[in-house]
């Protein structure tokens, strides 16, 4: 068995060099490295989680401070969960996820999938195509307002052009129906560059010999394409899925601009309601409650994801 | 000899001379003023020359947009910020901001200098200073008065063929609602009609969702048919007024004036979106805080005469209109309050209030409002009168915001979601309100 570069940097390293140097142990000195971070870990990360789990037990409001902080066990939690509308805003996030994911998924692979195949100008095109997640998604969101707007947008314009519709018959931000599909569009519109540039990696990693091997074996382009194409580029496209759930899981900026969370809450997203709650509402331990749910259920669903992802790379 | 007594002559000048200097400096302040960003804002930034000139006070200015105002100012008073000495804030922090220590009380500092708050219009100083509200606890001074009112194209009004179009259909001449039926059916009127060329519509109202746009616009007409914020024998008790079948056909009035007569895409507007709409000529009125008139009396396009204003029209249940407008309080972590008292104290006198409304302002100085001249001062200074007699104000509470979230998004499920009916929507609304009071310990 041929040794590692690491293994021989181990072996000719003395054991005890540090101590020669400073009087430390290597421990130590290891512990003196790593301090720092994990002090910095603790006091950025890891309290601020512990405060917030305290809080959410507390009818603590940071705007009222003369006022007293009253442990209220799980009244907060006991409020969120039995909120009628809480749970449309979690089924709002869960539907701007989900139609997200898929549109995003089948036109950026679509997409990578095109520009892989070699023509002139390829090159060119992916840096049209990627020029939407360059932006920043408030300029995008005051952007889409404008095209959104009836009388004188754009997309309006083009939708009466193809269907005979009245461009100010409709407006695409102001009508429960279409607000969450206006802002679906608008995210689909700016990150499926990434998506696609992902799967472009995922296509682009794959070796010619497996596609030249099979075409030895006589296996049809189709075939080629569900057994090579879609196993080897999974693991990429699932790493994207995960990318894009998060952000979008999140997503505050883009909706805010566009919508505000309208019309009534039909894309009150979690993210915006959390912070309404939480800075315009000042229900600090409410808003602790809420986060910590928010937390684990995401926490809970990225674990069994990554799971799932590291299964299908081992295959 | 005499050039060690011109030595210590000039030693003894100078420290004479650097302590006469010092102690003039030591006054010396810079005071930050904080407000919203907004054409009284920038009237107050030229007024404010003269106490910089009398005061030898410097004063530099804070001023946020609207619709980050409230966020960026409450995070500040808050947080026990130094940024802010002196505070124009909203009338509806001034319950939170008194009880939380952030606003100093001047009571005592208005008896010291003789300052009246009966020489202010009486529904100002309740709205913009009091705490608890109507007892003498006063926590600023009335800054700037504010109502919502409507302008309204007078020259599209004034159109023979509109006028007897309007005569024909409606039996009454086409002029400034007084009623809020009326209203809407010059609303109707206007909506989709060809103006020059160009179609127009009948009206922008407010239909904001994010900061409290819809609620200021939908209580001109809940006020009007017998929306109540609570029993008025029985403080905090909500059952039966704010839900009552009068406020309930109020929040379907504004609906259906929503519905009828506003142009589209005009579902999340607030005050800017309502001024574009009637500078570009989109909409025949407009329902706007006073603040806008001098603006649009300016305006080349829609000034000059061709604009006219009108109070916030009766209903079947009376005659309100929603307050707007702010007090002027320091702000209890400054370390320059005495410079700050001193702003206010210039600012509260009768030339100044007069002189802040010849700049652009809206005194609520009852020696300004209630001179024989005031009401044609302006074409929109009878208006202003007028709304500023009818006022009716949100909730002061100091958890005002949890109300006024608790609304925004009740009315405007309701009014622009078309969720539910108008009887649901503040059924809904009684509940989150109360939820809050009993949080509050109120009920």
């Amino acid at each position: 068995m041929s040794e590692s570069v690491l293994e021989r940097a181990a072996r000719s390293t003395p054991p005890d060099v540090a101590h020669k140097i400073t009087g430390l142990s290597d421990r130590a000195i290891a512990w003196i490295f790593v301090a720092p971070t994990i002090v910095l870990l603790l006091a950025i990360n890891i309290f601020p989680l512990i405060w917030t789990i305290y809080l959410s037990f507390t009818n603590y409001r940071v705007n009222r401070p003369n006022r007293d902080v009253d442990f209220i066990g799980l009244r907060n939690y006991e409020r969120i969960l039995t909120d009628n509308d809480i749970w449309i805003t979690m089924q709002a996030t869960a539907n701007f996820l989900v139609w997200t994911i898929i549109l995003q998924v089948l036109i950026g692979f679509s997409l990578a999938y095109l520009i892989n195949k070699k023509f002139k100008g390829n090159d060119l095109w992916t840096t049209i195509i990627v020029l939407p997640m360059m932006l920043s998604p408030a300029v995008v969101g005051n952007f889409w307002t404008f095209l959104y707007q009836p009388q004188i947008g754009l997309f309006n314009y083009i939708i009466g052009f193809f269907t005979g519709a009245d461009p100010s018959s409709f407006t695409m931000i102001g009508e429960v129906s279409l607000a969450p599909w206006a802002i679906v569009i608008v995210d689909t519109w700016m990150w499926t560059p990434f998506v696609m540039l992902i799967c472009l990696a995922g296509l682009r990693s794959i070796p010619d010999s497996i596609y030249e091997a099979a075409e030895c074996d006589r296996a049809s382009k189709w075939r080629q394409f569900w057994t090579i194409t879609i196993p080897m580029v999974l693991p990429f496209l699932m790493l994207a899925v995960l990318f894009r759930g998060i952000e979008n899981f999140k997503m505050f900026d883009l909706v805010v601009q566009l919508t505000g969370g309208g019309p009534g809450s039909t894309t009150e997203l979690t993210s915006i309601n959390l912070k309404r709650e939480a800075f315009e509402k000042w229900r600090t331990g409410y808003a602790s409650a809420y986060a910590v749910i928010l937390f684990v259920t995401v926490f809970g669903l990225a674990s069994i994801y990554v799971k799932a992802l590291n299964k299908v790379k081992e295959r | 000899m005499q050039s060690k007594f011109l030595n210590s002559a000039a030693i003894l000048g100078l420290t004479v001379g650097s302590c006469l200097f010092g102690s003039a400096a030591a006054k010396a302040e810079d005071l930050t003023l904080c407000w919203a960003a907004w054409d009284p804002a920038n009237a107050l930034v030229e007024l404010s020359k003269d106490f910089e000139a009398k005061s030898g006070h410097n004063m530099s200015f804070e001023f946020v947009p609207w619709p980050n105002f409230a966020d960026r100012m409450l995070n500040e008073l808050n947080s026990g910020g130094k940024l802010c000495d002196l505070m124009i804030g909203d009338s509806q922090w001034i319950g939170g901001a008194a009880e939380n220590g952030h606003y100093v009380k001047l009571n005592d500092f208005f008896e010291k200098e003789g300052i009246s708050m009966d020489d202010f219009i009486p529904a100002t100083v309740t709205g913009y200073s009091e705490w608890p509200k109507n007892t003498p606890n006063y926590w600023a001074l009335p800054a700037y008065a504010d109502v919502v009112g409507w302008t309204y194209r007078k020259d599209w009004f004034e159109r023979p063929e509109l006028q007897k179009e309007f005569m024909e259909k409606y039996g009454y001449k086409l002029d400034a609602p007084e009623t809020l039926e009326q209203l809407k059916q010059i609303g109707e009127f206007f909506q989709g009609r060809e103006i020059d060329g160009k179609t127009v519509y009948g009206a922008a109202i407010y239909t904001e969702r994010g900061s409290e746009g819809i609620t200021m616009g939908v209580t001109n007409a809940l006020y009007n048919y017998g929306f109540k914020y609570e029993d008025p024998n029985k403080p905090y008790e909500l059952e039966g007024f704010v839900n009552s079948p009068e406020a309930v056909a109020g929040l379907e009035y504004y609906k259906s004036l929503y519905d009828c007569c506003t142009p589209p895409g005009s579902s999340d507007w607030y005050m800017s979106e309502d001024i574009d709409a009637y500078k570009s000529g989109q909409v025949a009125m407009q329902m706007n805080f006073a603040f806008i008139w001098p603006g649009v009396e300016a305006d080349p396009n829609v000034g000059g005469g061709k604009s006219g204003y009108f109070s916030n029209p009766k209903g079947p249940g009376g005659h309100f209109a929603q307050l707007g407008g702010q007090g002027i309080s320091v702000v209890s972590y400054s370390s320059k309050q005495d410079a700050a008292l001193e702003y206010i104290k210039w600012f509260a006198q009768p030339e100044i209030q007069q002189k802040w409304w010849d700049a652009g302002g809206a005194p609520a100085f009852r020696a300004v409002v209630e001179a024989p001249d005031f009401a044609k001062s302006q074409p929109f200074a009878q208006t202003f009168l007028d709304s500023m007699a009818i006022v009716k104000d949100f909730w002061a509470e100091p958890a005002y915001a949890d109300l006024l979230l608790a609304m925004q998004s009740r009315v405007h499920n309701y009014v622009i979601a078309e969720q539910g009916t108008a009887k649901e929507a503040l059924d809904s609304l009684v509940k989150d309100w109360d939820e809050v009071f009993e949080d509050e310990g109120k009920k």
